[in-house]
């Protein structure tokens, strides 16, 4: 390489058999670079020595973590400790070398302790669910950057144990005391015959019409309960507005089928439509195999539910319960074969729907009303007015709230929280 | 139910876990009674040659093939029944699915009519979301997207936080008026 460098006749000389570092001193004496040698020298101890520093430096392990504590984890059935920490000064900063920490844990303060689980680095607590209760633990946590580790000094001694009461939650006990107060209060102001006014519903309006036009055209009225079983609200309330109109259907002689998703539903369906037919003195007109099963598969149901519609041709159609994806493709079979349609449902994302393709929908909480409304009871009227005297408590409550924030005042939204 | 959620303490933890399986338990064995009005009603149909006759062969012909596969050689994958319920009954459910396309279109186009204030209010909305999902919006105004975020996150949102709590208040009494025995319409009470 440095024969480029060299005159012609020193090129010459340094072709063949020369050594590399021959011809370096060459080089030097050609170049007259021997005055630099000892800046070579310097450099070459420098970068001697930063390597030795580095090496020493490699060895060195990242610095512990602080402020180890821990706990008996809160409002829970026992059998489980938090641990919490302050995370190493050398992870996210410093030398920035924290890979992990190892959560290691010992029944004895000078016993032996394993590693239970690792925490990635950042992490900064670590909750043991695997302790028995009313025995004591102690916990070492660990940093490590994988190659060197250093250790906390060991925790106190900590027990887990169950609470009997999850104080998270005060504020929701309180809630549902209130609101059940307030109810109860209403229901026995309406049995003591006070008068409750209740604004019309135009959707539970609608219904004597719904039924009276199937009356009148001779065609049936479908009544669809929702796709889920009894354990859900929305079904049951479903299947409470369906004995209110099978009473109107069999008062005006008018057929009644109840396609359903759930076997547990048909029973139900079929128990509460044969009292009602029973209640308006027409127990010969229940036919049992007009309320039955289809499938419980969702999209299964929902074609056995059109084939109906199309075939069947009802006058009046009512979508009462929980309805997911298959809202739509019902509701707009039913508007297609011309049927007045009534829908109400508690799922927020298919109401939209059921307000586009049905005449009239029950939404949220009317739907919840509708069997009280229908029935007229004064018991029944009574909870209404006692929901309703909540809804504005926690209106006023979410109004001075929203001021609150947004002053930045945060206590009433600490104290609205509830625990996990 | 409503005690294991105030009290974590043991026996009541466990208790909307063991009630869910029981249910589930209960929920299976009834099976058994729509299973029954199945055959009931489609072998009726058979019998007196209704309408639509030939369909209540092919339902009665699916279920008893399924269970029998299902239940001789199990459901897992490689089986005669997963083979079924992979090529048959997922395309079925996926096609009724695929039908909601339409059905949103024909159902949009009746709904999004400039007839009100509001209801052109909602059309305005609509096309702006619409809009902000697929990247023409972007092309036509860089502002699209942001104010189709803007309108699902902050007016809508408040919608449908509102119905929530309604429905919320409307969960509670209705499950009062059931505890409490007001409400027997469901069980075939009545009054």
């Amino acid at each position: 390489m440095f024969s480029n460098f060299l005159p012609v006749e020193e090129k010459k000389r340094s072709l063949g058999c020369l050594f590399p570092l021959t011809r370096f001193f060459i080089f030097l004496k050609v170049y007259k670079v021997k005055r630099f040698i000892p800046l070579f020298l310097f450099l070459l101890v420098i970068a001697y020595g930063a390597n030795q520093l580095q090496a020493q430096i490699e060895i060195l392990p990242p610095a512990p973590v602080t402020e180890v504590t821990v706990m008996d984890k809160p409002n829970d059935n026992g059998e489980s400790i938090i641990v919490r920490w302050k995370k190493s000064l050398d992870d996210g900063a410093g030398s920035f070398s924290v890979k992990e920490y190892e959560i290691l844990r010992s029944v004895e303060k000078d016993g032996v302790y394993n590693i239970i689980t690792t925490s990635p680095a950042g992490s900064e607590e670590y909750i043991d669910g695997n302790t028995i209760d009313g025995k004591d633990y102690y916990y070492i946590v660990r940093t490590t950057d994988g190659v060197n580790f250093i250790d906390s000094e060991p925790t106190e001694a900590v027990r887990s144990s169950a609470q009997w009461f999850h104080r998270g939650r005060i504020n929701m006990l309180v809630a549902a005391v209130l609101l059940s107060t307030f109810v109860l209060w209403f229901i026995r102001r309406a049995q003591r015959g006070e008068e409750l006014y209740i604004r019309p519903i135009a959707g539970l309006k609608a219904v004597d019409e719904a039924v009276g036009r199937a009356t009148e055209m001779g065609k049936p009225i479908l009544f669809i309960p929702g796709i889920q079983d009894m354990d859900n609200i929305q079904t049951i309330a479903g299947i409470i507005i369906l004995g209110r109109v099978a009473r109107k259907a069999a008062e005006y002689e008018a057929s009644l089928l109840v396609p359903t998703a759930r076997s547990i539903v048909m029973t139900t369906a079929r128990e509460t439509v044969k009292e009602a037919f029973t209640d308006a003195g027409r127990p010969d007109l229940f036919d049992p195999d007009k309320i039955r099963y289809l499938t419980d598969a969702q999209f299964g149901y929902a074609a056995g539910v059109d084939g109906i519609m199309i075939r069947e041709r009802p006058a009046a159609v009512f979508f009462m319960g929980a309805f997911y994806a298959e809202s739509l493709i019902l509701a707009e079979t039913g508007h297609s074969v011309g049927a007045i349609q009534i829908a109400g449902t508690a799922m927020p994302a298919q109401l939209p729907f059921f307000v586009t393709a049905c005449d009239y929908t029950l939404i949220g909480e009317e739907f919840f009303a509708a069997s009280a409304y229908l029935s007229k009871e004064s018991r029944l009227l009574g909870s209404l007015k006692g929901q309703d005297l909540g809804k504005a408590i926690f209106i006023g409550i979410l109004i001075l709230g929203s001021v609150l924030a947004t002053l930045g005042i945060g206590w009433l939204t600490t104290l609205l929280t509830v625990g996990q | 139910m409503i005690i294991q959620y105030f009290i974590p303490h043991e026996p009541f933890a466990g208790m909307q876990q063991l009630f869910n399986q029981w249910y589930l338990i209960i929920a299976a064995f009834a099976m058994i009674l729509g299973i029954g009005n199945l055959l009931k009603i489609h072998s009726g149909r058979i019998s007196r040659k209704t309408s639509g006759w030939g369909y209540s062969i092919v339902l009665l012909t699916g279920l008893t093939v399924m269970l029998i596969s299902g239940l001789g050689w199990g459901i897992e994958r490689g089986t005669f029944f997963f083979y079924l319920f992979w090529n048959l009954h997922i395309p079925m459910a996926s096609t009724m699915f695929a039908l909601l396309a339409f059905f949103v279109a024909s159902a949009s186009y009746r709904a999004f009519r400039a007839r009100t204030i509001e209801a052109t209010l909602l059309l305005i909305a609509a096309i702006v979301v619409m809009l902000s999902r697929v990247p023409l919006g972007g092309y036509i105004w860089s502002k699209i997207p942001f104010a189709g975020d803007w309108i699902m996150s902050y007016p809508n949102m408040a919608g449908q936080r509102a119905i929530m709590i309604g429905i919320a208040l409307g969960t509670v009494s209705t499950s009062l008026r059931i505890i409490l025995g007001i409400e027997r319409t469901y069980l075939g009470g009545g009054k």
